[in-house]
C-alpha cells in the first residue's frame, strides 16, 4: 500500500475564513507566508498584529491570533505602544503601499529610527486597492491610474518611493530586504525574509522590514497571471529585489 | 522514478484565479469548467496523472486553498 | 500622607504613575512640557515605558496601541497638540479603549499663545474629532483636584472603555501649590479579557473601529450613546457655592471659576446675594442642575476664559427662564477677581430683560472698554 503524507496543508495561524481578496491577488500569499511562518517559530499564541487602511483592513478576519486596527498609516505608532507596553509579544504590522509610503511615512519612519522591535511587512503594488486604483507613492513613472488617467507624470506627481532603499540609511533599522511574489521562487524567497523578520524581533534585534512587490489584477486591469508578470517585468527594474539593511548580528542568524 | 503526489483543492477558498494552473510544472492543473465553488468560481482541479507533489501550487496560492500530499519517502519497514 | 508643595505639571505627572500608568507616549509642547519631563525620569525608574514620539499623531497611536495592550495608559498635550490627536481620539472611543488625555489649555487658535485659556472647551466637551461619540471631559480648579482627576480619569476610563480629557487650565500646570499625592496604584497582574496579550488558550481578540455593514455600525452607535447615558446618570459632579439663598448665580468651570470663587466671598462680604455652580463634568454637564438652579435666581452670570463656549450648554439648559450675562477673558488672558467682583455688582444691579446674543454684545462692548482704558 502507498503512504501518502501531507506535504502541504493552510497553517494553522489563520481562520477557516474565505477572505474578501480579489482572485489572484497576492495579499493572500503575503498573509499566508505570515501565517506559515508564526506556525513554524510556534508564536500564534502571542503574535499581536496591526492591521492599516487598505486592502488589507481586515487581515484580523484572516489571521488566528489577536489583532488591532489601526487610522491610515498609523500602524507603526500603534504597534510601538503595544510592543513597549507588552515587549514579551511578537508584534507586526501588515501596511500596503499608501498607508506605509504615503499618509504614514513619519511613522515608518520614526519606527525605524527608534529601532523599535517591531517586524513590518509591506505590501509594494504600486497602486491604492481598496479606495478603487489611485496613484499610489510607489505607483511607476507613467503608469495610468484612476488619479493619474493620463499616466504618472514625475514632473508634477513626484517620484515613486523606493522604502527599502530610504529604510536602509537609518541606524535604526537591522533588516530592511525587498522581495517579491510574482513566482514560486520568489514567493520561497519572500517567506524566508519573513522567517527572518520575526526571528529578528524574537531576539530583539530591533527593527525589521519586508518589502513584497505584489499584485493587484484588478485595479492594473490585468488577469492574475499578467499581474504577476507585470510585477516580474516592470516593478522588479524599478524595485530592484535585495537585501538593502542586515546587520551583522542579522546576517549571523541561523534560520 | 519522481514520486507520485494529488492535490485537494478547497471549493471553500478557491476562488479559480489560475494562478496554479500557470505555475504546475507538470501541466496538471486546470479550472474545472463543470463546477462552481459556493462563491461562484470554476475552481482549480488535478486533470491529469503526474503530480509529484511538489507543491509548487500550494506555493502560489493567494487563498491557502490547495492540501498537497505525497508519497512517503519512508521505506516500508516489511 | 502630608501635603507638599508642587508644581502643578509635576504633581499631575507623579499623580498619573500612582494611578498606575504603564505607557506614557507624548510630545513637547508648552505649556505641557513638564508632564513630559517628569515622565522621562520617573517611568523607566520604574520599569514602564515612556517614549518622546515623533508627534502628537504619533503619541496619541501609541497610548491608542498600549490602551489596546489592556493597559493604563495616557499623553499630556496642549491644544495644537490635540487638534492633531483628533484622528486617534476618535478611533479610540469607536474602539471603545480606555485613554486619558490631559489637556493643558493655552490661547488659540493657530500657534495663538502658550499663555492660559479655557478656549478648548467645544474640542474637547463636543468631541473633536469625527463620528458620534462622547469623551468624558473633567475639569479641575486647583493642583490637588488635578491630581484627584488623575485618578478619576482613569477609574472613569476603565469602568465605561471610555475616553477622558482632563481641560487643565494652562495656570494649573505652571503653578505651585501644597497639594497631597495618592498612594501607589498596585498594578493588576492580568490584563483585562477584552485586550490583545496574545491569544492563548482563548479565542483571538480583535479590537477594531471599522464596522463596514451599516446596521453593525449602527448597533455600535447605540451602544456608545447608551453607554454615554449610563455616564450621565452616574458621573455628574460639580461644586456649589452659597447657593441657598442666592438670588444671582455664577456658572464659571476650571481656574475662571476659582476666581469667581474668590470674588463672590468679597462680593457676599459686600451683601450681594451671589452664588456659583462649578461644574467639575464639562462632559456630562451638570444641565439638570443649573436648571433647578435657573428656577430660584433672578440672573445668570457665565464666566470663562474663552468666548463663550460653555456659555452654549447654559443656556439650553436653563431654556430662557432667565437672563444669562456672560464675562470672558480671552487670547491667553486670566481675569482677575476685581474684575469678577465688578461684574458680579453690576449683574446684581441689572434688572433689564436680554435678548439672546445681546449678552455677547454688550459683553465685548465692556471688554473693548476695558482694554481702551488700559486696565488689565
Amino acid at each position: 500500500m502507498i503512504e501518502m503524507e501531507v506535504v502541504y496543508s493552510r497553517p494553522e495561524s489563520f481562520t477557516p475564513t474565505t477572505t474578501h481578496y480579489c482572485p489572484g491577488c497576492t495579499h493572500g500569499t503575503a498573509h499566508r507566508l505570515v501565517a506559515e511562518v508564526l506556525d513554524e517559530m510556534g508564536i500564534r499564541e502571542k503574535a499581536i498584529g496591526v492591521a492599516p487602511v487598505g486592502c488589507s483592513v481586515f487581515a484580523y478576519d484572516y489571521f488566528n491570533h489577536d489583532f488591532v486596527e489601526a487610522a491610515h498609516g498609523r500602524a507603526p505608532a500603534m504597534a510601538t505602544g503595544i510592543k513597549r507596553v507588552r515587549p514579551n509579544n511578537t508584534v507586526y504590522t501588515y501596511q500596503g503601499d499608501g498607508d506605509l509610503a504615503s499618509i504614514g511615512m513619519a511613522e515608518i519612519v520614526h519606527a525605524a529610527i527608534r529601532g523599535e522591535n517591531i517586524t513590518v511587512i509591506f505590501i509594494n503594488n504600486a497602486i491604492y486597492g481598496m479606495t478603487g486604483g489611485q496613484m499610489a507613492p510607489t505607483t511607476l513613472p507613467g503608469m495610468r491610474t484612476t488619479s493619474s488617467p493620463g499616466g504618472r507624470d514625475v514632473e508634477t506627481m513626484g517620484y515613486p518611493v523606493r522604502m527599502s532603499e530610504m529604510l536602509s540609511t537609518i541606524d535604526g533599522t537591522s533588516y530592511a530586504v525587498r522581495r517579491s511574489l510574482h513566482n514560486p521562487a520568489n514567493v520561497r524567497k519572500s517567506k524566508k525574509a519573513i522567517r527572518r523578520a520575526f526571528e529578528v524581533q524574537e531576539r530583539g534585534m530591533g527593527f525589521a522590514m519586508v518589502e513584497l512587490l505584489s499584485s493587484c489584477p484588478t485595479n492594473l486591469k490585468f488577469t492574475p497571471q499578467q499581474a504577476l508578470d507585470f510585477v516580474g517585468d516592470q516593478m522588479v527594474s524599478y524595485y530592484p529585489l535585495g537585501d538593502y539593511k542586515v546587520a551583522p548580528e542579522v546576517k549571523a542568524l541561523k534560520v | 522514478m519522481a514520486l507520485k503526489g494529488t492535490i485537494e483543492v478547497n471549493h471553500k477558498y478557491c476562488k479559480g484565479c489560475s494562478l496554479c494552473v500557470e505555475a504546475c510544472p507538470q501541466n496538471v492543473i486546470a479550472l474545472d469548467m463543470e463546477h462552481l465553488t459556493p462563491k461562484g468560481y470554476h475552481p482549480a482541479m488535478l486533470i491529469d496523472e503526474g503530480c509529484t507533489g511538489c507543491a509548487i501550487c500550494a506555493v502560489v496560492c493567494p487563498d491557502a486553498a490547495i492540501t498537497v500530499y505525497r508519497e512517503s519517502r519512508k521505506k516500508k519497514t516489511k | 500622607m502630608t501635603k507638599e508643595l508642587m508644581k502643578g505639571n509635576d504633581a499631575f505627572a507623579e499623580a498619573a504613575v500612582r494611578a498606575g500608568v504603564e505607557g506614557f507616549f507624548g510630545y513637547p509642547i508648552t505649556p505641557a512640557s513638564e508632564f513630559l519631563e517628569y515622565m522621562a525620569k520617573r517611568m523607566p525608574e520604574l520599569g514602564r515605558a515612556f517614549l518622546q514620539a515623533e508627534s502628537e499623531i504619533g503619541a496619541i497611536h501609541m497610548v491608542y496601541g498600549a490602551a489596546c495592550a489592556g493597559v493604563r495608559s495616557l499623553t499630556a498635550t496642549s491644544g495644537p497638540g490635540l487638534s492633531l490627536m483628533s484622528e486617534a481620539l476618535s478611533y479610540i472611543a469607536g474602539t471603545e479603549v480606555p485613554a486619558v488625555v490631559v489637556n493643558v489649555m493655552r490661547g488659540g487658535p493657530g500657534l495663538g499663545n502658550i499663555a492660559p485659556s479655557q478656549s478648548d472647551y467645544n474640542q474637547m466637551v463636543k468631541g473633536g474629532g469625527h463620528g458620534d461619540y462622547f469623551p468624558i471631559v473633567l475639569a479641575p480648579a486647583t493642583v490637588q483636584e488635578a491630581i484627584d482627576h488623575i485618578t478619576l480619569a482613569f477609574d472613569l476610563a476603565d469602568k465605561y472603555r471610555s475616553l477622558v480629557f482632563i481641560a487643565v487650565d494652562g495656570n494649573l500646570g505652571q503653578m505651585m501649590e501644597p497639594a497631597e499625592l495618592p498612594p501607589m496604584r498596585v498594578l493588576p497582574e492580568e490584563p483585562p479579557s477584552w485586550s490583545v496579550y496574545g491569544a492563548k488558550d482563548r479565542e483571538p481578540n480583535i479590537l477594531t473601529s471599522i464596522y463596514i455593514d451599516p446596521p453593525d455600525e449602527e448597533v455600535t452607535n447605540i451602544r456608545l450613546l447608551r453607554r454615554w447615558m449610563e455616564v450621565e446618570k452616574n458621573e455628574i459632579r460639580y461644586k456649589e457655592y452659597e447657593l441657598e439663598d442666592a438670588e444671582i448665580a455664577v456658572i464659571s468651570f476650571g481656574v475662571a471659576g476659582r476666581i469667581c470663587s474668590s470674588a463672590l466671598r468679597t462680593a457676599r462680604e459686600e451683601g450681594v446675594k451671589v452664588g456659583m455652580i462649578r461644574p467639575i463634568t464639562l462632559a456630562p454637564f451638570p444641565t439638570e442642575a443649573i436648571r433647578e438652579l435657573s428656577k430660584r435666581v433672578r440672573r445668570i452670570l457665565v464666566v470663562e476664559m474663552n468666548t463663550g463656549q460653555m456659555l452654549n450648554d447654559v443656556k439650553q439648559a436653563v431654556g430662557g427662564r432667565v437672563p444669562i450675562e456672560f464675562y470672558g477673558r480671552i487670547g491667553g488672558i486670566t481675569p482677575l477677581p476685581d474684575e469678577i467682583l465688578e461684574e458680579i455688582h453690576r449683574v446684581n444691579q441689572n434688572t433689564e430683560d436680554i435678548a439672546d446674543g445681546q449678552e455677547k454684545v454688550e459683553w465685548l462692548e465692556r471688554l473693548e472698554a476695558r482694554i481702551e482704558r488700559g486696565d488689565q
